[in-house]
């Protein structure tokens, strides 16, 4: 019955506002619309960051007369390794068919790959360290197996290809980037989310004006002080629902527009699909930011006026 | 059952609004408090209702210290405390019904009680007939007897109406004397400020003589003197 009695209260203050509650609602737009970009931005810089590091590994070509069974060999001392998450043998037969597969548009290059005769490409050995940081240590006990087998056999590894310790400084670059950038978005958003707690207490302060006849009357006859302060509250609640509700409904137009360029130029992530597919995590972000922002605004902006 | 103990208020800029002020109300007595303005008469019932501080002494309702209550339940003094003002203090966009539903809604009665009890205090200070007319529709009398059916609505032990009939008429200020009368008669304690003569002439009840802050007298069956 009181529970009624408040939120009917709230709504008739909500309406008798109309365009406070508008601006409200607008400033609470804004603040929850950078929230969500800032949620967006984080997904794709991280997503963007460890697509990058999942590319990082490290192939070693073998001479095409290298002997399969030192490959063999070769791959199981470097499993051995600890610094070694896995190891992919690619025979010489299964390059050259990922070769011909790859160009088989080509004529020029498959005919001369059938006027050769022979298998150019030698067997590729795809090496996945546990971190970045690992590859130089294998590439060195790579060198060390070469320079070992130099006296006796020939040299069957052609060459090796890493993220290099210059790779490496770009990709942490890269990362310290990432990183300022979500500091400063955060920065950001704490500056919004404070402004909009500013003017919604303004906001609030300007309804609860209005209405202080009427706070005054309920003060005289005995009304609890949270049946005071309620309907204000209910009203703030109202202004993040909206405002959330605003917000979801913007960020589906644009997800959808920026979809496709994202997907392209960050390697993968396509903000609408994602949008779409982790809608209830946004859902609980936005909106429930909105209404914590609301109520505390106005539970801020009503006791300074119930200090009697 | 109200307890002024040598009360005195003295505002930041050493002005005295009340003075070593000391008396009791008991229940179910009529008592005025008259004098000039600026006597420190509204000073005076704004303690009771916990609204100013005294700046020494204490005033105590059935045995509690006023000023001890926390500020989270001094709403449950107020409902034992009924008020009515000069200036009606009405809320505008509501009818003479709501006006007195809201004060019951307040306290947190229910939809039944409200249904029940409005009309009953509406045939009270007789204004059945203008139960769905808005303040500014009703004349200054009719408005201070829905302002008085809103402070006894809630069946408080003390009504305090501090100068009720300032706004009124002498026809419309007869009217509300009686009807505080009638309910001074059903068992509800009273206390009238006021500084109109003919009122505390016609009451014939007690009597307290205020002047710069201080009780100058105080008369059992009192006439209006200064």
């Amino acid at each position: 019955m009181t529970v009624k009695r408040i939120v009917r209260a709230g709504f008739l203050d909500f309406w008798r506002n109309g365009f406070v509650s508008l601006a409200s609602i607008l400033v609470m737009t804004v603040t929850l619309f950078v929230v969500g970009t800032t949620m967006f931005a984080g997904v794709i810089l991280t997503s963007t960051i460890s697509d990058l590091r999942d590319k990082a590994d490290m192939s070693v070509r073998f001479t095409p007369d290298a002997p399969e069974d030192q490959i063999l060999g070769l791959q199981k001392s470097i499993n051995a390794l600890p610094e070694v998450a896995s190891t992919q043998y690619v025979s010489a037969d299964d390059t050259l068919a990922a070769f011909q597969s790859r160009h088989q548009d080509n004529q020029m290059i498959l005919q001369a790959l059938d006027e050769l005769g022979t298998n150019p490409l030698g067997a590729v050995l795809d090496i996945k360290a546990k971190d970045i940081s690992q590859y130089d240590a294998i590439a060195t006990f790579l060198k060390q197996q070469q320079a070992l087998s130099t006296d006796g056999q020939a040299n069957i590894i052609d060459s090796v290809d890493y993220f290099d310790a210059q790779h490496r400084a770009a990709l942490d670059r890269l990362e310290q980037i990432t990183n300022s950038a979500q500091r400063l978005g955060l920065a950001i958003i704490l500056i919004l989310i404070f402004t909009t707690i500013a003017i919604s207490f303004s906001t609030l302060r300007l309804a609860i004006y209005t209405s202080r006849e009427e706070i005054q009357v309920m003060r005289l006859v005995g009304a609890a002080r949270f049946y005071i302060r309620a309907p204000f509250m209910v009203e703030g609640v109202l202004y993040g629902l909206i405002a959330g509700v605003i917000t979801l409904l913007l960020f589906y137009p644009l997800t959808y527009w920026l979809g496709r360029s994202t997907a392209d130029f960050f390697g993968g992530i396509n903000v609408f699909s994602y949008y779409l597919s982790h809608f209830l995590l946004f859902l609980g972000a936005i909106i429930g930011t909105g209404v914590v922002l609301g109520a505390v605004a106005s539970y801020l902006a009503v006791r300074r006026y119930l200090k009697i | 059952m109200i307890y002024y103990d040598r009360v005195s208020k003295v505002y930041a800029d050493n002005s005295v609004a009340l003075e070593d002020v000391s008396f009791s109300v008991e229940p179910g007595e009529f008592i005025s408090i008259v004098g000039h303005s600026g006597a420190g008469k509204t000073t005076l019932v704004k303690m009771l209702l916990a609204e100013e501080h005294p700046s020494s002494g204490a005033v105590f309702f059935e045995s509690m210290n006023v000023h001890e209550v926390p500020l989270g339940r001094i709403n449950m003094l107020r409902r034992k405390i009924g008020t009515v003002f000069q200036d009606f203090r009405l809320l505008p966009q509501k009818t003479a019904y709501e006006n007195i539903a809201f004060a019951m809604e307040a306290a947190g009665r229910d939809d039944a009680e409200i249904r029940s009890d409005v009309p009953h205090v509406l045939e009270l200070v007789d204004l059945t007939d203008k139960a769905n007319n808005f303040p500014d529709e009703m004349s200054g009398g009719e408005q201070q007897r829905v302002a008085i059916a809103r402070a006894i609505v809630n069946q408080p032990d003390v009504i305090v109406a501090d100068e009720p009939t300032g706004n009124l008429d002498p026809v419309n200020t007869f009217e509300i004397v009686q009807i505080l009368k009638k309910i001074n008669d059903l068992g509800t304690t009273i206390i009238l400020t006021t500084h109109n003569k003919g009122v505390i002439d016609a009451l014939k009840k007690r009597v307290i003589t205020m002047d710069r802050g201080r009780v100058i007298r105080d008369d059992r069956e009192g006439k209006y003197i200064l």
